[in-house]
C-alpha cells in the first residue's frame, strides 16, 4: 500500500494532540467524529452557528496532516461544472483548427466517405481524453495519492439538484466522466461538509454522513483558543474578556458573536494596552463584537453588568 | 448479545422518531467495534455522531443513551469482552430459577435474569403505559413463577406453622419480585415506547376536527403545526430560478459571444424563473370560524421560512390588518387580542370586501394566493361580489376555506354559492391535516 498522509489519525488523542498543534483547540466529540470519519470512510456534516470554527477544523486537519486542502464554496446555481470537471472547450477548438491540415492528411488515403468516417472515428478519443479535461475541486481531491482534505462549504446554499449530485461522490468517493469513465479515489479524501442551516438538507444526505454540531464553546474551550491565537493577552484580561462574550451570548440579540469575533477584539484590546476589562473600554469596542446597530443598543443598557461581572469573576 | 444491545437501542431511538436507516445501522455496528462498549462516554460520542443527525435527534440521543445503558446490565468493571462473558454464563444457568435467585439474593444475578426475562417476553414491542402490567406479568412467568407458585401451595399444604410461614415469605418474596418486574417493564416502556405514543396522539390530533379540540391539546397542537410547517418548507424551499438545460437561449448566447467572432464558447441556456410565493389570508374571525382561524394562522405564520410574504386580515364587521399584532405578540396572546377587538361585531363580508377595496387593495398582485377562510354567512348583508370578482382577477389563485359542509353551503345566509364562481377552489377544511393539503397545493403552484 502506498503511504498516505493518514498516518496520524491512530486515535482519538492523537488527533486532539495534532490538532492542538496545529492551533486547533478540538474537543473529545470533534475528534471522536473526524476518527470516525476516517476509519469508517465516512463523511462528516458539520451544523452549527457561524463563526464556531467549522472552516477552520478543515483548514486544520490539512494543516495537520499535511495534506493539500481542496476547497469548494457552495451558492445557489453551482453545478457540476464548477464542482467537479469541465472540458476545455476553447483548447479543444484550438486544437482543431491545428490540426486541421493534419487531419486532412490523414484523411487524404481514405476514398470513399465510409472510408474517411473509419479513420476519424479512430482518432475519437483524443479530444475528450484526460488532456483536455478541466478537474474542479472535487475532481482534484479524488485525485490525490496522498490522501486530501475536501472541503465542501456552506452546503447548505447550493441547489437540491446538486445535493444529489454529490451523493455518488460521497458515497463511493468516485467520478463518472460520461466520455472517459468512472474515476475512484486510490486513496479516499477526508470529506467536511458545513452547513449553517439556511435550509433543511435531505435525509439522503445525512444518511452518508456522520454529523458533528458544533455549538459555541464553553469558557475554558474559548479561552484555549484565544491564548492560541492572541497569545500576548494578559491571563486576568482573557477570563475576563471571554466571561463578558459568554454574557452576551445569553442575551436576546440578532447575531450573537462568534468564536472569530472574540479573536478580534482580544486583539484590539491588546492594541489598546488594556489590562483589565473596564466600562467605557468596552462601550467604545463593542463594534468588534456586534454587528448590527440594534444589537449594540440592545445591549447597552446591560453592557455594565456584564462588565461588572466580567471584571469580578 | 453486544449486537443486541446495539440493535435494541437502535429500535428505542426510532420509537423515539429518530429516522435511523439500515446503512446508519451498520455504520454504527461498524464505529462500536472500533470504539467498543469500555469507554461509556467515547461510546455515547460514537453513536451521537453517527445515529443522530440534527439537534432534536442529539436530545433524543442523549435522554435514550442514559436510559438505555443505564438500564443495560454491564457489568460495573467491563471490559470489551464482558458482554459476551456474560452471555455465555446465562446460557448456563438456564430460564426460570425464581427461587434460587431469591435465596441468593445476588442483585447482579437478578438484575441479570430481569433483564433476560424482559427479552423473552418481548419487551422491547411494548407501546403504551397499559401494557405495563402485562409485560410484569410475562416476565415473572419466564422468571419461573410457577415453580414459586407450586412450591408455596405445597408448604400451604402442609399446615404447619413452619410452612405457613415459609409460604408467607414466598408471597412476599413474589410480590417484591413483581415490583421489579413492573419497574423493568416501566423502564423499558419510558425507552421503548414514550415516543410511539406522542407519535400515536400526534396522528389523532392531526385528524382531530379543529372545533372539537380540548384545550389542554393547544401545547400539543403547536408542536404539531411546527412539524408540519417543517415539512411544508422542507418541500416548497427550492431555488427560485430553474435552468432548462438543453433550451439554448439564442440571444443571450450570441451576445455573449459577440466576442469570439460568434463562435459559441460560452453557452446560455433559457432559464425559468420562479415566483416568490405571496400569500394574503383573509379570515372571519367571528364565533364558529375564530377556532379554525387559529390554527390556520398558527400554520401560515410558522411557514415563514418558504413564504416571505404573509399578510393577513381579520373581519367581522368591519377588517383590519392583523400582521403586525401577530408578528409581534406571543402568538396565543396576539390572537385572544385579535378575536376579542375584532370578532365581536355582526359579520359583514360585503363591508369588509370594501374595506380591503378602501384601504389594502395594493397587497393583491399577480403572485399573490389570496386565501379566505370563512363561513360566508354575511347577515343578509349585500355580499358585495363584485369587488371580489375584482380581487379574484387581480391575484395569481383565490382558495376559500370553510369549516361547513357542503351540503350547507347556500342554506340561510350562506353566500358561498355566489361567491363560488370566482374561486379557483372553495373547500371544507376540519383538521390540520386538511390545512396542510390545502397549503402545500397552494405553494406547490409556486414551482
Amino acid at each position: 500500500m502506498t503511504k498516505t498522509g493518514y498516518e496520524p489519525l491512530v486515535s482519538i488523542d492523537a488527533i486532539t494532540a495534532g490538532l492542538g498543534s496545529v492551533g486547533y483547540i478540538s474537543t473529545r466529540e470533534i475528534s471522536t467524529a473526524i476518527y470516525l470519519a476516517y476509519n469508517l470512510r465516512k463523511p462528516i456534516l458539520i451544523e452549527g452557528p457561524a463563526g464556531v470554527g467549522k472552516t477552520d477544523l478543515a483548514a486544520s486537519m490539512a494543516r495537520f496532516l499535511d495534506v493539500s486542502l481542496n476547497r469548494l464554496q457552495c451558492y445557489e446555481g453551482l453545478d457540476e461544472g464548477k464542482a467537479l470537471y469541465e472540458w476545455k472547450y476553447g483548447k479543444q477548438l484550438l486544437y482543431t483548427q491545428l490540426l486541421k491540415e493534419k487531419l486532412g492528411e490523414v484523411m487524404d488515403g481514405a476514398a470513399t466517405l465510409d472510408a474517411a468516417f473509419d479513420k476519424l472515428t479512430s482518432f475519437e478519443d483524443l479530444f475528450f481524453s484526460e488532456t483536455f479535461l478541466e478537474p474542479r475541486p472535487l475532481l482534484t481531491a479524488m485525485k490525490q495519492d496522498q490522501g486530501s482534505v475536501l472541503l465542501i462549504d456552506e452546503i447548505d446554499k447550493s441547489d437540491e439538484e446538486f445535493e444529489a449530485y454529490l451523493l455518488e461522490v460521497l458515497s463511493d468517493y468516485q467520478v463518472t466522466v460520461p466520455e472517459i469513465g468512472t474515476i475512484r479515489a486510490q486513496v479516499p479524501p477526508i470529506v467536511i461538509l458545513t452547513s449553517n442551516n439556511i435550509r433543511e438538507l435531505g435525509d439522503a444526505l445525512k444518511r452518508r454522513c456522520l454529523h458533528l454540531h458544533i455549538d459555541f464553546p464553553e469558557a475554558a474551550r474559548e479561552q484555549a483558543i484565544v491564548r492560541a491565537r492572541v497569545p500576548d493577552v494578559s491571563e486576568a484580561l482573557l477570563s475576563q474578556l471571554v466571561t463578558f462574550v459568554q454574557g452576551l451570548r445569553d442575551l436576546d440579540i440578532r447575531k450573537r458573536p462568534s468564536i472569530s469575533e472574540t479573536v478580534d477584539w482580544a486583539r484590539t484590546l491588546l492594541l489598546m494596552h488594556a489590562t483589565e476589562l473596564d466600562e467605557d473600554m468596552v462601550r467604545s469596542t463593542l463594534n468588534v463584537l456586534l454587528k448590527h446597530e440594534s444589537d449594540i443598543q440592545a445591549v447597552d443598557k446591560d453592557v455594565r453588568t456584564l462588565a461588572r461581572a466580567a471584571s469580578a469573576g | 448479545m453486544a449486537e443486541q444491545v446495539l440493535t435494541d437501542f437502535i429500535r428505542a431511538l426510532r420509537s423515539a422518531d429518530v429516522r435511523v436507516s439500515t446503512g446508519e445501522a451498520i455504520d454504527a455496528a461498524e464505529a462500536v467495534k472500533l470504539i467498543g462498549y469500555a469507554d461509556r462516554q467515547r461510546l455515547s460520542d460514537t453513536l451521537r455522531c453517527v445515529l443522530a443527525k440534527s439537534p432534536s435527534e442529539k436530545l433524543a440521543h442523549d435522554r435514550l443513551f442514559d436510559l438505555y445503558f443505564s438500564r443495560q446490565a454491564i457489568p460495573p468493571n467491563s471490559q470489551s469482552e464482558a458482554p459476551e462473558q456474560a452471555a455465555s454464563e446465562d446460557a448456563e444457568d438456564g430460564p426460570g430459577d425464581m427461587l434460587d435467585l431469591m435465596e441468593s439474593g445476588d442483585e447482579t444475578a437478578i438484575a441479570m435474569a430481569m433483564e433476560r426475562a424482559g427479552q423473552e417476553a418481548g419487551l422491547q414491542d411494548i407501546r403504551f403505559s397499559t401494557q405495563v402490567s402485562y409485560f410484569a406479568q410475562q416476565m415473572m412467568k419466564s422468571l419461573g413463577v410457577d415453580r414459586l407458585e407450586s412450591e408455596m401451595m405445597q408448604a400451604f399444604r402442609e399446615r404447619t406453622e413452619e410452612g405457613q410461614a415459609y409460604a408467607e415469605d414466598l408471597i412476599e418474596g413474589r410480590k417484591a419480585m413483581f415490583a421489579r418486574a413492573r419497574e423493568h417493564a416501566k423502564q423499558a416502556f419510558e425507552t421503548y415506547g414514550a415516543g410511539a405514543t406522542l407519535a400515536f396522539r400526534e396522528d389523532v390530533l392531526a385528524e382531530t376536527a379543529l372545533t372539537a379540540l380540548d384545550v389542554r391539546d393547544l401545547a400539543r397542537m403547536q408542536a404539531l403545526v411546527e412539524k408540519i410547517a417543517k415539512r411544508l418548507a422542507t418541500k416548497h424551499s427550492r431555488r427560485r430560478r430553474k435552468k432548462n438545460r438543453g433550451q439554448l437561449d439564442v440571444r443571450k448566447t450570441l451576445r455573449a459571444n459577440a466576442g469570439f467572432d460568434g463562435v459559441p464558447f460560452d453557452i446560455a441556456w433559457k432559464q425559468t424563473k420562479r415566483d416568490r410565493a405571496k400569500i394574503v389570508a383573509v379570515c372571519d374571525v367571528s364565533g364558529s370560524v375564530a377556532r379554525v382561524v387559529r390554527f390556520f394562522l398558527m400554520l401560515l405564520y410558522s411557514l415563514n421560512e418558504v413564504v416571505p410574504d404573509i399578510e393577513s386580515f381579520a373581519f367581522s364587521g368591519r377588517l383590519e390588518n392583523v400582521g403586525d399584532t401577530l408578528e409581534t405578540d406571543d402568538f396565543v396572546h396576539a390572537m385572544d387580542k385579535i378575536i376579542n377587538d375584532i370578532g365581536m361585531s355582526s359579520t359583514d363580508y360585503g363591508q369588509s370586501l370594501s374595506d380591503m377595496r378602501m384601504n389594502h387593495w395594493d397587497a393583491l398582485d399577480r403572485r399573490t394566493t389570496l386565501i379566505i377562510l370563512g363561513d360566508g354567512r354575511s347577515n343578509y348583508g349585500d355580499p358585495r361580489v363584485d369587488l371580489f370578482r375584482e380581487a379574484a382577477a387581480r391575484v395569481k389563485r383565490v382558495i376559500w376555506l370553510t369549516p361547513e359542509g357542503e351540503s350547507l353551503w347556500g342554506s340561510g345566509d350562506s353566500e358561498l354559492p355566489r361567491y363560488r364562481p370566482h374561486c379557483h377552489t372553495m373547500k371544507q377544511v376540519t383538521t390540520v391535516k386538511d390545512l396542510e393539503r390545502i397549503l402545500d397545493e397552494a405553494l406547490s403552484r409556486y414551482s
